[in-house]
């Protein structure tokens, strides 16, 4: 495992992005051989996003050959609904970039069979070729995805129904009003993020501070359900000071000690420009 | 080639790279045009799966719908109301030269004349699509002949008519009257009359369930005469201030509509403004906009003279001298009417106003869409409206003017901005 720590939230996006741009441009994808990337919604990966779209603005980077696989989607909520994962993808990446429609992937919450949905997503990753890179972000009650506390740690794309916690953080994006907000997703499992061949974990902020805390230095437990990539083979935890609060000093004394080693990753950084 | 053939062949545009004026608001957002229509891009993206099939890059300038000229007399040395055989020719002619101000659509209006004049070129200027050619006709503007003595204006005092039946008695007067007048309304988008005339109020209703927009002006009426006549469906008052008793407190005549509670709710009283800064004292205008900001529309009430040079002209049996903005009776200091065009109301509004970027050119747009009725199709960026659109960099000069998505006009590159330097 990976632990980049950033001074903050700003430089911990720049760093995601760097690293994802990187990781797309030495694949060197084509027609006929596509980067797949798994991707987050909600307000952490917000910065990193706008950085990408900084990249592709400037010519650095392009997502033509990129197939991207995103987490989850609300179950009922409407695809135009502002609040919708749809809604949030198209605003705040897919209409900034040169993406195919065709490519970007997202669970439709509103499909008839949900059960037959959540297959096809599973059919289409795999079509891919599977995930190389998902980036993720997680709750603070350490779920990924909604990969609620108690979901299994090897479970698959699926219907899910929310918890409470995550129900009542949600409502500020519904007025407020906890039976406007949808009580069920569906997302990827954890098992599904699990067989990526990276993982990109982004974790911001004083409130992540346990749930980092519960990640990386207690034991794996299907009730922080981001433990689970304390096995996976390659995952790297980027996160701000803050959310290093919960954590024992020797550890971010160690991980900051081999900065310089991580950031080797992401510097240079590399274009597609001269292509 | 078009990306999505499974729903429709027509190629898809994308305007990128500039300020959409939408929701009041100027946002860094790109605009789709399909079919001549305002697409939704993200129906696009995820129902379609498709793409734009081209690109226009608009250099960072404010794209804002186009504006909406609902009273224009004429232009270029052209008078709508003085056309007989070749009316539609010149409402031709203005329509392709008003583009270069922005002007994707407007009502030609004819001011009081005999009915000869109103059965001539009513039918010939017809409703119809801007494009190339120049920008859409909504409908006509007959301002008159069924207005106040005392208020006439410039209008001749021969041609006034009332809602009376002629004739001792026995021939039928309101709207059969005005029908007879006018011969035919199938062209009309709006009537100005005189609230205050015998008759009016039968009229007013009835024109507003034909769908006609009804104007209070050249009008001496009082405030509760002009109440009743909006409850009876009027909605704008024409160039407000003008042609109209002056403001007082304790009858505050046309002008009180713009803070009556008698107004029905859900309803809106409009009102032109000829923004020219000559025909409207800027303190008027700022006591109209500060009152009622949502309801004011800019029109130009443009003559004859619009668009000419400066210098001496002669029009039908007037001389004009054009200096700046000022239209004179040659040799005097009488003014003959507005010269400016829209683009230039539009800046002096604001100007004058202080107003912000999207309220002066809301008023240029959206409200006469709204006035009229047509908010679902013109005046506005939201999806599904007809891309009718004006390019304009940030002192609101002209760039270029786009109708159904189409380049209808841009403006000449400057000399100096030539490429080569020859």
């Amino acid at each position: 495992m990976r632990l980049v720590i950033l001074d903050d939230y700003e430089l911990a996006s720049e760093w995601a992005a760097k690293y994802i741009r990187n990781r797309i441009i030495r694949f060197r994808p084509t027609a006929d051989r596509y980067f797949t990337l798994g991707l987050p919604t909600g307000s952490t990966p917000r910065g990193c996003y706008e950085k990408l779209i900084a990249y592709h603005k400037s010519g650095d980077l392009s997502f033509k050959y990129v197939k991207t696989f995103n987490m989850d989607e609300y179950v009922g909520l409407p695809r135009a609904h502002p609040e919708s994962y749809h809604s949030y993808m198209w605003n705040n990446f897919f209409k900034h970039v040169d993406i195919d429609p065709a490519n970007a992937h997202i669970l439709d919450g509103n499909a008839q069979d949900l059960e037959e949905e959540c297959a096809i997503f599973e059919k289409n990753i795999a079509d891919a070729g599977g995930i190389d890179l998902f980036v993720g972000g997680i709750g603070p009650d350490g779920h990924i995805a909604f990969n609620e506390p108690g979901s299994s740690l090897v479970s698959r794309t699926r219907v899910k129904t929310l918890a409470k916690d995550t129900i009542v953080a949600n409502a500020r994006f519904f007025g407020n009003d906890l039976s406007k907000v949808p009580t069920m997703a569906l997302t990827v499992g954890v098992g599904t993020v699990m067989d990526a061949r990276e993982v990109l974990i982004l974790i911001t902020g004083a409130h992540k501070a346990f749930a980092l805390y519960k990640a990386i230095e207690d034991g794996v437990n299907h009730m922080w359900t981001v433990s689970a990539f304390q096995q996976h083979p390659s995952t790297i935890f980027v996160c701000d000071e803050d959310a290093t609060l919960e954590l024992r000093v020797k550890t971010v004394k160690y991980f900051k000690g081999i900065m310089h080693v991580h950031n080797k990753l992401v510097d240079p950084v590399l274009t597609m420009k001269n292509d | 080639m078009p990306s999505n053939r499974t729903v429709s062949d027509a190629s898809i545009t994308q305007f990128t790279n500039c300020r959409l004026l939408r929701d009041h608001q100027l946002t860094r957002e790109d605009l789709w045009v399909r079919d001549g229509r305002i697409l939704d891009p993200e129906k696009l993206f995820f129902d379609e799966q498709g793409y734009a099939d081209r690109q226009l890059d608009c250099g960072g300038a404010i794209l804002a719908p186009g504006f909406i000229d609902v009273q224009i007399n004429g232009g270029y040395g052209v008078d709508f109301s003085q056309l007989s055989e070749d009316a539609s020719v010149g409402v031709a002619f203005v329509a392709k030269k008003i583009l270069e101000h922005g002007v994707t659509s407007f009502c030609p209006t004819l001011v009081t004349s005999p009915p000869s004049v109103y059965h001539k070129v009513l039918p010939k200027v017809k409703v119809q699509n801007g494009g190339l050619h120049g920008a859409g006709v909504l409908g006509v503007h007959v301002e008159g002949p069924f207005i106040s003595l005392e208020k006439k204006g410039a209008h001749p005092e021969r041609f006034l008519e009332t809602f009376r039946g002629t004739g001792g008695g026995d021939r039928p007067g309101g709207i059969q009257r005005l029908l007879e007048v006018y011969g035919c309304l199938d062209n009309v988008a709006m009537v100005t009359l005189a609230p205050e005339l015998a008759g009016s109020q039968s009229v007013v209703e009835e024109l507003c369930q034909r769908g006609i927009t009804v104007s209070l002006g050249h009008s001496v009426a009082n405030l509760s005469q002009a109440e009743e006549a909006v409850q009876q469906g009027a909605s704008f008052i024409t160039h407000l201030f003008n042609a109209m008793l002056p403001f007082h407190h304790r009858d505050p005549g046309i002008v009180g509509l713009l803070t009556s509670d008698r107004v029905p709710a859900g309803r809106s009283v409009f009102y032109g403004m000829i923004a020219d800064g000559i025909h409207t004292n800027p303190a008027a205008l700022r006591i109209a906009h500060r009152a009622h900001p949502a309801g004011l529309v800019l029109v130009t009430d443009a003559i004859t003279a619009m668009g000419l040079p400066p210098g001496r002209h002669t029009l039908g049996q007037q001389v004009l001298e054009i200096q700046g903005l000022h239209a004179y009776v040659a040799g005097t200091t009488t003014l003959s009417g507005s010269i400016a065009t829209m683009d230039q109301c539009v800046r002096h509004f604001r100007h004058a106003s202080g107003c912000s970027v999207p309220e002066a050119l809301e008023a240029a747009s959206l409200h006469p869409a709204q006035l009229l009725g047509i908010s679902s199709q013109k005046g506005c960026l939201q999806y599904g409206c007809d891309a009718d659109m004006v390019l304009l960099d940030d002192q609101l000069n002209v760039e270029a003017t786009f109708i159904s998505g189409e380049e209808v006009w841009r403006r000449p590159l400057q000399h100096g901005a030539q490429q080569g330097g020859h």
